[in-house]
């Protein structure tokens, strides 16, 4: 992982690290990472606890600068969060005083301030539509389940169509049933507006289904990217179907061996 | 005999709650009732000339002072429904000046980090000063005992208003602010879809402690300097020291509970009213 190519790739890490100042000192999150995205692609990051997936996603989101190197889109520096790199929060993060619509369109408005009020409402209802919502539209986040409010959180991100998409465990907190329907809504979803997605995850076969890529990181402090496993499955894919592929098993175990055994999470 | 229809589910279930049933209201009459015979003992054995009993108490101000809470015999001599209602309206104006202030205040303390730190020792320190203390410095600069008892309310209710609003606004959860930051939303946007909505319970936390606290004010008050005001009108009983006096005190202090539980009722249902969803 260290070619350097000439031309800039769309989303470049490039000798990317991280050093938080703590109360104890200096605490070396990340180190030599360096990673190129294509545009469009579908990546996951898999990793232990604690060792820095979200402070790596973060510094695409823009809400943290890497402390050496750079993080670059299109070739331009990332100095601050904005509406191009949309982020769906772990904890969904909707506004719970708004409806299911009025979530989506203040940010559709906030993010696309180009949009005439008919075309707005068309962007709102499509997006609602892919993640099957328009029922619940007039609903608050406080009266939907779980899976519902990460569906609303997802519609409003991609609604105002990012270049790239980041999400932090998006699906953790779910049942297995509705993680796998939001799993294909978001393929469906993604399949049609190509953004590059950048998602972590603890779910290996989760990223097997979902990804182009899957980055395995090293355990923190320092850590970095350990391995990349291409994932050569065909699209639009079934879980059945990769499932029985013989090279499901080893890319599967390959992960697992890499986790559970070279990078094993030392208890302290 | 025509058959009468049978009650439509929505009329039974109206009739059973106006019609509340014996084991509902049971705790309430009993231990009412306890304190009752408490209080008319307690009387019986100190004397009803230093306590009257709730029985006295009924006895001696049931003319005029139930039975009319609003006659008006000129001057300060009225009926508990007007001195109540003068009260109020004191209350009304302070409170309200320091709804508006305290809310713009607090909201700037709460936005701009700087101010908020710096100001913070100031409002610590003058909300814990007891409403009566500034009623001598209010009555100098203001030369008036009304617009100084307003200035009274106002003066204690304003700090848990800023307080409450202040911290509200810290307190808006990192989530919201990520998106808000995320999307870029304008100072304004950010105001009126997350920093209003967000702290509009905690507004209302404070406008509740406020109104409790400027009734307690009014009241004090009203009984330095005033004329009229239930405050005034329990003064005014005890310095009268009539047979019926303490019966008076007694009821007014009653009127006075009364009026401070649905005043805070009131803004209760308010603020859930206004910050539906929130919180
Ligand atoms: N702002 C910060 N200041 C100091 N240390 C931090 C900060 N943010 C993260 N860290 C530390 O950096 C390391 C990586 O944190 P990060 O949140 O990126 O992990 P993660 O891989 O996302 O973990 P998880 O899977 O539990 O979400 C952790 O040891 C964490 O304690
Ligand atoms: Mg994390």
């Amino acid at each position: 992982m260290t070619t350097a190519t000439s031309s800039p790739a769309f989303l470049e890490f490039r000798d990317v690290g991280q050093v938080f100042q703590t109360r104890r000192g200096p605490f070396e999150a990340l180190r030599d990472i360096n990673l190129q995205v294509r545009q469009g692609e579908f990546l996951c990051v898999i990793g232990h606890s604690g060792c820095g997936k979200s402070t790596l996603l973060n510094m695409v989101s823009g809400f943290l600068q890497p402390s050496h190197g750079s993080v670059t889109l299109h070739g331009k520096p990332i100095t601050g969060p904005g509406p191009d790199r949309m982020v769906v929060f772990q904890n969904y993060s909707l506004l719970p005083w708004l409806t299911v619509w009025q979530n989506v369109e203040m940010a559709v408005k906030a993010a696309r301030p180009e949009l005439a009020a008919e075309s707005r409402r068309e962007v709102v209802t499509h997006h609602l539509e892919m993640v099957g919502l328009m029922e619940a539209r007039a609903k608050r986040p406080g009266q939907i389940s779980g899976g519902m409010r990460q569906r609303v959180a997802i519609a409003r991100a991609l609604a105002v169509s990012p270049a790239v998409l980041v999400l932090d465990e998006p699906f953790g907190a779910l049942d297995a049933i509705t993680k796998e329907e939001l799993q294909e809504e978001l393929l469906a979803i993604w399949r049609e507006q190509k953004p590059t997605v950048l998602m972590i995850t603890h779910d290996i076969d989760e990223a097997l289904f979902l990804a182009d890529r899957v980055v395995m990181m090293t355990n923190g402090p320092a850590a970095g990217i350990g391995e990349i496993l291409e994932v050569p499955f065909e699209r639009p894919r079934r879980y059945e179907a990769i499932q029985d592929d013989p090279r499901y098993g080893q890319l599967r175990n390959h992960a697992l061996d890499f986790l559970y055994r070279r990078y094993a999470h030392d208890v302290d | 005999m025509t058959t009468t229809a049978p009650p439509s589910p929505a009329s039974t279930r109206r009739r059973r709650r106006l019609r509340p049933t014996l084991p509902q209201v049971l705790p309430y009459l009993l231990c009412i009732g306890a304190f009752l015979i408490v209080w008319q003992l307690l009387s019986a054995l100190l004397g009803v000339e230093r306590l009257p009993g709730p029985i006295n108490v009924l006895v001696d101000t049931w003319d005029p002072y139930i039975s009319q809470p609003f006659f008006d015999d000129g001057g300060t001599s009225k009926g508990l429904g007007w001195q109540i209602l003068i009260s109020l309206q004191r209350v009304a104006v302070g409170y309200g000046l320091a709804a508006v202030v305290g809310v713009a205040i607090g909201g700037l303390l709460g936005l701009n980090r700087f101010a908020g730190k710096g100001f913070d020792p100031v409002v610590q320190v003058l909300r814990t000063v007891p409403p009566l203390a500034w009623f001598p410095i209010s009555l100098m600069v203001f030369q008036d005992a009304n617009t100084s008892a307003v200035f009274v309310i106002f003066i204690t209710a304003i700090w848990p208003i800023i307080i409450n609003t202040a911290v509200g606004i810290q307190e808006i959860p990192q989530d919201y602010n990520n998106v808000a930051r995320v999307l870029r939303l304008s100072k304004r946007a950010y105001i009126s879809n997350i920093v209003i909505p967000a702290t509009v319970p905690y507004v209302f936390t404070g406008l509740r402690i406020a109104v409790g606290l400027a009734w307690l004010a009014i009241v004090a008050a009203e009984m330095l300097k005033a004329d009229g005001g239930i405050g005034y009108f329990i003064w005014d009983a005890y310095n009268a020291g009539g047979d019926a006096s303490s019966s008076q005190i007694i009821l007014a202090i009653i009127y006075v509970g009364v009026v401070g539980l649905l005043l805070d009722r009131l803004v209760a249902w308010v603020g859930r009213k206004v910050s539906k969803g929130a919180a």
